[in-house]
């Protein structure tokens, strides 16, 4: 008699969130998985008589050279904004500032932190200004007698790259804060005493006692970046020509501009497929901490 | 000072230096911000203005349509952080106080959705919503976000719960206090702080989104700021950068004030947060 009371009452307790996420999250991942083997379109004929197409749309996918182009597009803005730079200027600023006063350790700290509390958006209007013909880094740069460059349009991945950078940083700087915080003192102090150089302290010491977060970090800030889309889509809009179209980008013009809804999904399902397998590496990294 | 003093003064204080360096840089392109939104005539580079106005946020606030997309933007945020700090006590609850079988297969379960890219979805959510006729819709949206933010604010609250020691409980229990009572009386003011930690997390989130609204709403009464703001820089924006500086400020700024007050509350859920954001 209990028992059964105490279960209706966990069911009841978390059935409202579990209807939730199974009927707006779930229910539609599993759907997109239907429909990127359909031809599905947004309007017309085949937005109601949609057939079975197999494999087709992912055949077509690799077959498609802006899609490879969008895939590289990715792993590049992936690598350089986010694996690349945000952890390593993160880790940077969180080694430099472990021994700073209070002062200078919440200044940096602020700074860095006003890319991180800025929506998306305006952080594409502020690399808009910033990087424009004649933004602000034209005009410091030709303090020194350098001509303006069109940075938004021949370094266009570089800029939605810098422009990441700025925006993330933050997260994997207080992640790398607190995992230096972790670090007994005796362990660095008995290295000093063993006479190990400052870059051997580094590889020998610090990064293999923090290498868990290393991992934890690389896959949060890799899920991030991956289906990012407002930040790029406002400052360069996937261009010039598909210079910076990553596939959520390429995802939208497909689904949403050309109507191709089932190959729009299709590539969705490539999306989601990357996020599973990172997600279980983030599980399987945490694993040890839980 | 001789060269040698400058040198040793240098190299002592190196990373002070490169700090303080790094911290200008991120500081650089906000600036723009700020200064043009005080300028009449503003420019796309960081300059102070000759003159000091207010006319662009008086712009901007003149603007009917402004207002209702901030009221939009905190309706979406308001309800969609209330409902999932309801929602997530409430499965959280029993996941934390009583024996339940594949407690760990949930908890890995909500872990693993919170990983997930929620723009891979959107096309299907899209289809699903247009297909039930619940496009464009706020009270729908803010569904469908409440649903992505819930798997990673039940994993906070069951750690938030598991921090309050169960004895007063029993002694509630004892007194014939049924579940619902005993969490409003006993567990929800012990566990305020993380209450304020998921709901600030979760408002932010939603205040900043882009893609979601962008897909699921396309009437202009309906955008939420990110959406209209993005309109407004499509449409004006690239000339007027005085008022698209001072929207962005005006947009930037509450979610920005939320974020740094409440910083010791988020320091404990900050590691784990970024995953949703």
């Amino acid at each position: 008699m209990n028992n059964t009371n105490q279960k209706t009452k966990i069911i009841a307790f978390m059935a409202p969130a579990m209807i939730l996420i199974v009927l707006f999250y779930f229910a539609p991942a599993i759907m997109a998985f239907l429909y990127s083997f359909t031809d599905k379109a947004l309007v017309g004929i085949t937005s109601k008589n949609y057939h079975f197409t197999g494999i087709q749309n992912y055949v077509k996918m690799f077959k498609d050279p802006r899609f490879i182009e969008s895939l590289i597009n990715t792993i590049v803005f992936l690598l350089f904004s986010a694996v690349i730079g945000q952890q390593v200027l993160g880790f940077i600023l969180a080694q430099l500032m472990q021994k700073q006063s209070k002062f200078i350790q919440s200044i940096v700290g602020l700074a860095v932190l006003l890319g991180w509390v800025t929506p998306e958006v305006v952080v594409s209007f502020v690399f808009f200004a910033f990087f424009n013909t004649t933004g602000s880094l034209n005009s410091f740069l030709g303090l020194f007698g350098v001509a303006p460059k069109a940075w938004l349009f021949d370094y266009a991945m570089v800029a939605i790259i810098l422009a990441n950078i700025w925006r993330g940083t933050a997260f994997s700087m207080l992640m790398f804060q607190s995992a230096l915080a972790g670090i007994p003192q005796e362990a660095r102090e008995a290295a000093w005493l063993d006479g190990v150089g400052r870059f051997q302290m580094l590889t020998k010491i610090i990064i293999p006692i923090i290498k868990g977060s290393i991992v934890t970090n690389t896959t949060l800030v890799t899920l991030q970046t991956i289906g990012l889309f407002g930040l790029i889509y406002a400052l360069t809009g996937g261009g010039p020509g598909y210079d910076t179209t990553t596939v959520p980008i390429y995802m939208y013009q497909k689904s949403f501009v050309a109507y191709q809804l089932g190959y729009g999904t299709a590539m969705a399902i490539i999306l989601l497929l990357f996020g599973i397998c990172l997600s279980l590496i983030y599980m399987k990294s945490l694993k040890h901490e839980l | 000072m001789d060269r040698t003093q400058i040198r040793l003064y240098l190299k002592k204080n190196s990373a002070k230096i490169i700090l303080l360096m790094v911290a200008a840089l991120f500081i650089w392109p906000w600036l723009w911000l700020i200064f043009a939104s005080l300028d009449a005539n503003a420019p796309l580079t960081v300059k102070i203005p000759d003159r000091f106005t207010l006319d662009n946020f008086s712009q901007v606030l003149s603007k009917g349509s402004n207002y209702r997309s901030f009221l939009n933007s905190f309706i979406i945020a308001f309800l969609q952080s209330t409902l999932v700090v309801i929602l997530s006590i409430l499965a959280a609850y029993p996941l934390s106080r009583y024996r339940i079988k594949r407690k760990g297969t949930i908890m890995y379960s909500l872990l693993f959705l919170t990983g997930l890219p929620i723009t891979a979805i959107m096309v299907p959510v899209y289809m699903v919503f247009f297909q039930l006729k619940i496009i464009n819709s706020l009270l729908s949206t803010t569904l469908f976000l409440a649903a992505t933010a819930l798997p990673y604010s039940i994993w906070m609250m069951k750690n938030f719960l598991d921090d309050v020691p169960i004895t007063l409980e029993e002694a509630a229990w004892i007194d014939g206090a049924g579940a619902l009572q005993t969490i409003r009386h006993i567990i929800f003011p012990s566990i305020l702080p993380g209450i304020m930690v998921v709901f600030i997390f979760t408002f932010s989130g939603s205040w900043g989104n882009f893609f979601v609204p962008f897909i699921l709403i396309n009437s202009a009464e309906k955008m939420p700021a990110a959406v209209a703001i993005y309109q407004f820089f499509g449409a004006y924006g690239s000339v007027q950068f005085g008022q698209l500086a001072a929207f962005s400020l005006l947009y930037t700024l509450p979610i920005a004030g939320l974020y740094i007050i409440s910083q010791r509350f988020l320091s404990n859920g900050f590691t784990l947060g970024g995953a949703i954001k």
